[in-house]
Parts: structure tokens; sequence; C-alpha cells
């Protein structure tokens, strides 16, 4: 385990180094002066020059991705054009949140997503069965940001019952059950299409595994059927959907973007929106790296995940 | 496809002629008895659907929600098809490259792949729109840099596998060129994947638009685009829910007829998925 390890570690180096240079040629996308860019039309002379100086920005660009990197290696994301202030701790902290709402996202769609399936796969042409493949259409076409939108206006205008946006309450809140209340409209709309795509894949998958000899042969042998779709089914059936478990992690942690907008959750997405249309590169190249760097230590685990289920994977 | 095979598809009918409804009314809204779309009109603002001269209402400046929705879709539309054929075709060109030629070739598309697919999907679109500055083209390039590695890996993993039977060492040994092989032997065997990653891909490049619009970084005002509707009239959701209602549902019908068309070519196309 520990080779394959250092392996799969090897390998997520030129990647990051790719993430890297992605994430600093965004400063440099734009034709024209970035500092120009940054700063507006009304800014003075003696303002860009300092800028120009401040980001390196005369220099050749090689030297310019390297000192940016060596600043990053260093935990320094340079500083806020709006804010006035280092990048790093505003970023981390609402990273914290959009964690907390991928995460939450991630375990409703995990969870409801591999029961959906597996219910589909053992009865197959079910009325569940049916109805989960008609969710699997809505959900790849439901605009995220709308369905969020539709739910408020539900839940929080018309019924009341929960908060229509923030993370707290603005008054008495703080509480664990402050923040499970506004935390649940937003996780729900963020898993609502992830749902739907692990149920079929666990559905397609189980359905093959289900059609295998020795699936026969536990029944055969006289195991109850729960058994034999939990224990024999769903463990052989886990690789595939570990795998698209790490691909929909993914998609939240961007889709986040999205929802947090919906719902003013004070995530990195928010924050990232902001920085954009404030043209405060340091703030966006901040979000960026550190959502982007999350998704690769996803990856990653996911692989030791596969690794750990079958062992058969650490040998080849 | 014959009327016994079509009717084998009646949702993806249905879905075609939905689709087509759009298209018609989207190449034809300058013909189409409505209103401005940016007309504003502001004694008349956030009219609920089936009021007088608005059948649908008017939003937050009294413009006409309808016909803001019919030349909205050309621009939701066009974004959509024209970022999946971009990614498209930029994917095919990299993934022919890339299974075809060994090397130093190969192992730049690869690197390029792995690299934008190590983004989260719109994290990645939202990040070039940053740089390239705010604005549909921009959106549209964004997406479409985004989405192309789709397209290289399922072309790539095809010609991998198709140049090393033995019809195209055939056809080597009979001096034919690289051109020659990869059009004649090679492209059709990956023409049905790719038509049927397209058909499914249209809705999500609608939806990528779209949000990225809603974000205030695609369409800008005063153009309608599906998206920023949604985004202006989401302040007055709780006095005039149909101002970000009927958007969000045309986003919806669309490309939900968008995936039943691409279920069902999918089906007929390529049996084995």
């Amino acid at each position: 385990m520990k080779r394959y390890l250092a392996r799969r570690l090897l390998l997520a180096v030129p990647v990051l180094l790719g993430v890297s240079i992605v994430v600093f040629m965004v400063l440099h996308l734009a034709p024209g002066d970035p500092a120009e860019i940054m700063l507006g039309s009304a800014a003075t002379k003696e303002d860009l020059a300092r800028l120009r100086a401040d980001l390196g920005l005369e220099e050749p660009l090689p030297v310019q991705y390297a000192r940016w990197i060596g600043h990053v290696a260093r935990g320094d994301l340079g500083r806020s054009l709006w804010m006035r202030r280092p990048v790093l701790p505003d970023v981390l902290d609402r990273f914290r949140a959009t964690l907390l709402l991928t995460g939450s996202a991630l375990a409703i769609s995990t969870a409801g997503g591999v029961a959906l399936g597996v219910l589909s796969a053992a009865r197959p042409h079910s009325w569940l069965d049916r109805l989960s493949g008609v969710a699997a259409l809505f959900g790849a076409s439901m605009p995220v940001f709308w369905l969020g939108i539709v739910l408020m206006v539900i839940f929080s205008l018309h019924l009341g019952w929960l908060p229509a946006s923030g993370m707290w309450a603005p008054h008495g809140g703080g509480g664990a059950g402050d923040l499970l209340a506004h935390l649940t409209l937003p996780a729900l709309t963020l898993a609502a299409a992830s749902v739907t795509i692990i149920a079929r894949l666990t559905r397609s998958t189980m359905l093959e595994v289900l059609g295998q000899d020795y699936i026969r042969t536990a029944r055969a042998k006289g195991l109850i059927e729960r058994r034999v779709v939990t224990r024999h089914g769903l463990r052989n059936a886990l690789i595939p959907i570990v795998t698209v478990v790490g691909v929909q992690a993914g998609y939240l942690l961007g889709g986040a973007v999205l929802t947090e907008t919906v719902f003013a959750w004070p995530g990195v997405g928010t924050l990232m929106v902001q920085g954009i249309l404030a043209r405060d590169f340091p703030l966006v190249q901040g979000c960026v790296l550190v959502i982007a760097l999350s998704f690769v230590v996803i990856n990653l685990a996911v692989d030791l995940l596969y690794a750990w289920i079958d062992p058969r994977i650490r040998y080849e | 496809m014959s009327r016994r095979r079509l009717r084998r598809y009646p949702l993806a009918v249905a879905g075609a002629l939905v689709l087509a409804v759009a298209v018609v009314a989207a190449a034809l809204a300058p013909q189409l008895p409505l209103p401005d779309p940016d007309s504003v009109d502001t004694p008349n603002r956030l009219r609920p659907p089936l009021s007088g001269q608005h059948p649908l209402g008017t939003d937050e400046f009294g413009r006409d929600i309808l016909s803001r929705l019919v030349w909205g879709a050309r621009v939701s539309l066009l974004a959509g098809v024209g970022t999946a054929a971009l990614a498209m075709v930029v994917g095919v060109v990299l993934g022919v490259l890339g299974g075809y030629y060994t090397g130093w070739i190969e192992a730049l598309v690869m690197r390029l792949t792995d690299v934008l697919m190590a983004f989260p999907y719109i994290l990645l679109a939202i990040a070039i729109v940053a740089g390239l500055g705010p604005g549909l083209r921009n959106a549209m390039v964004a997406i479409a840099i985004v989405g192309f590695p789709l397209y290289t890996r399922l072309v790539r993993g095809v010609v991998l596998s198709v140049k090393q039977l033995e019809f195209v060492e055939a056809a080597r040994a009979l001096g034919s060129t690289d051109a020659t092989i990869l059009a004649r032997h090679v492209l059709p065997q990956f023409v049905s994947p790719v038509l049927v990653t397209f058909s499914l891909d249209v809705g999500a490049k609608i939806l990528a638009t779209a949000g990225l619009s809603f974000l205030g970084l695609g369409t800008q005002p005063p153009t309608a685009d599906w998206g920023s509707m949604l985004a202006t009239g989401r302040q007055f959701v709780v006095l005039s829910p149909h101002v970000v209602l009927l958007p969000g549902l045309a986003i919806f019908v669309v490309v939900f007829a968008a995936n039943l068309v691409g279920d069902a070519l999918r089906d007929a196309l390529d049996p084995r998925t």
C-alpha cells in the first residue's frame, strides 16, 4: 500500500504543476495590461506603476510564475486589491463554509443515490425504478440555480419553514440547530442532480453484478435476499460507485458557486464571484487554487479508496 | 429513420418537436409579431401573465417577458449548440492526434486534458471568464475549453483501439497516407459515439452558459438570455414569481427535450452503453 501511495502521490505532482500554471495564467488571459484591467481606466500612472511593481508584471512570464509559485508554496497567495489584506485567511475562512455545504450535499447524494440505486436494481421495472429513471432525466435538465430559487420560494417565503439565505440567523442564532436550518435548502439543492446520477450508476452496476454466477450461488445456498444484495452485490459494485462519487465531489465543489450565490451562503464561490466583478485577480486566483487543490486531494483519496476496496489494484 | 423506428422512441419525438418549436421561434423572432424585447415601459412593470397585451406578463422594467424569452432563446440555444460544437471540434482533433501519433504529441494532449480535468467543471469556466472578462463570447470560449477533454478522451480511446486492427494495418501496407487512413477507416468508427455525446452535451452546455449568465459573467444587460433574465428577476421573486419561474422553466424544458433526444440517439446509435 505504501508503494502504491508513493506512486500515486508522484503522479499528482505534474497535475498540481499544471493546475498552478492554469491558475497563474488567469491573470494573463485577457489582452492588454493586467494592472490596467484591475485598476480600471480611472487609475493614475503612479497607481498602475505601483501595482505593476507589486505583482512583478514587468518581468518575463516564467520569472513571474516562479516568483508566484514560490510565494504560494510559503502560503502567501497575495493581497486582495479590494479588501486590502492578505487573501489566504479570507479564502480559508470561506472555504470552511464551502466544505460544509459540499460535504453535506455529497453525504445526502451518496446515501440517497446508493439507496435508491440498490432498491431500483433489486426490483427492476418497479414504480420506484421508473420514478428514479424519470428523476435522473429531471436532475440532468434542471438548472441548479433555478431549483434553489423554487425551493426557497416554497419552503422559506410561502411556508416559512426554513431560512431563505445566509449561514446564521442575524439575531440570536449561532447554535447547531440554526446552522442546520440554514444548511438544509442549499445542501438539498446542490445534491439534487448528483443523487440521480449516483442512483442510475448504482442501479446499472448492481444489475450487472446481480447477474453474476456467484450471486446465483449465494442465493442457491439459501442466503436471505437482503444479505445477497448488500454483502455480495453492493460490495462488488463499489468501485464504479466510488468513482462516480469522486466525480460528483468535483461537480459539487464547482456547482457550489451557483448554489452559494442563490442562498447567499458565505463560501469561496460567492467570494470568487465578488472578486471577479471587482477585478481582484489575486483574490480570484486564491479561490480557484484552493478549490482546485482540494479537488486534486479528493481524486487522490478516491484512488486510495479503490486500493482499499480492491487489493488487486495495489499490485497492478 | 423510418416511421416504425420513430414509434419506438415517442419521448424523443416529443423532445425533437419541442426543440424544433424553440429553434423555429428563435430563428423567426424578428418576423414574429412581438414587442421590442428591450423596450422599457415602467408604468406596466411586473404585470402577471395573461394581462392585456402581455401573455406572459412583464418584468421589472415593464419589458414583455414572452418577447424576451423568444429573443433570449436565440442567445441561449446558439450558446449551447455553439459551445458544444466548438468543444467537439477541438476535442476530436486533439483526440485523433493524441490517439494516432505516439510520442510527444500524445504526451502533450494527455497532460493537457489531465490538467483541465483536474478542475471542477464550472469552476474552471468561471476562472477563464475571470481572466478574459465577463461577456457571452468569453463565456462560450471558457465553457468550450472546459468541455473539449470529454471528446478528446472518447476519440483517443477509439482511435487507439482501431489503429491496431488489421484493416488499418492493411491500408497502411497498401501505401495509404495517414490522412486517408484517418478519414476513411478511423473516422467512421467514432462518428456515432461523438454524435451521441454531442447530443447529450448540448443540454449541459445550455445549462452551463445560463449558469455563467446567472452569475453575471455571461450575457450582459440589456441583452436577453434565459440565465440573465433569471438573475435580474431574482430580487422580485416574492412579488412576482413569474419573472423567475418562466425563464427557468424555458431552460428546463429545452434541456429536458435535448436530453430526451440524446438518450434516444444513444439507444439507437450506441447500443453498447
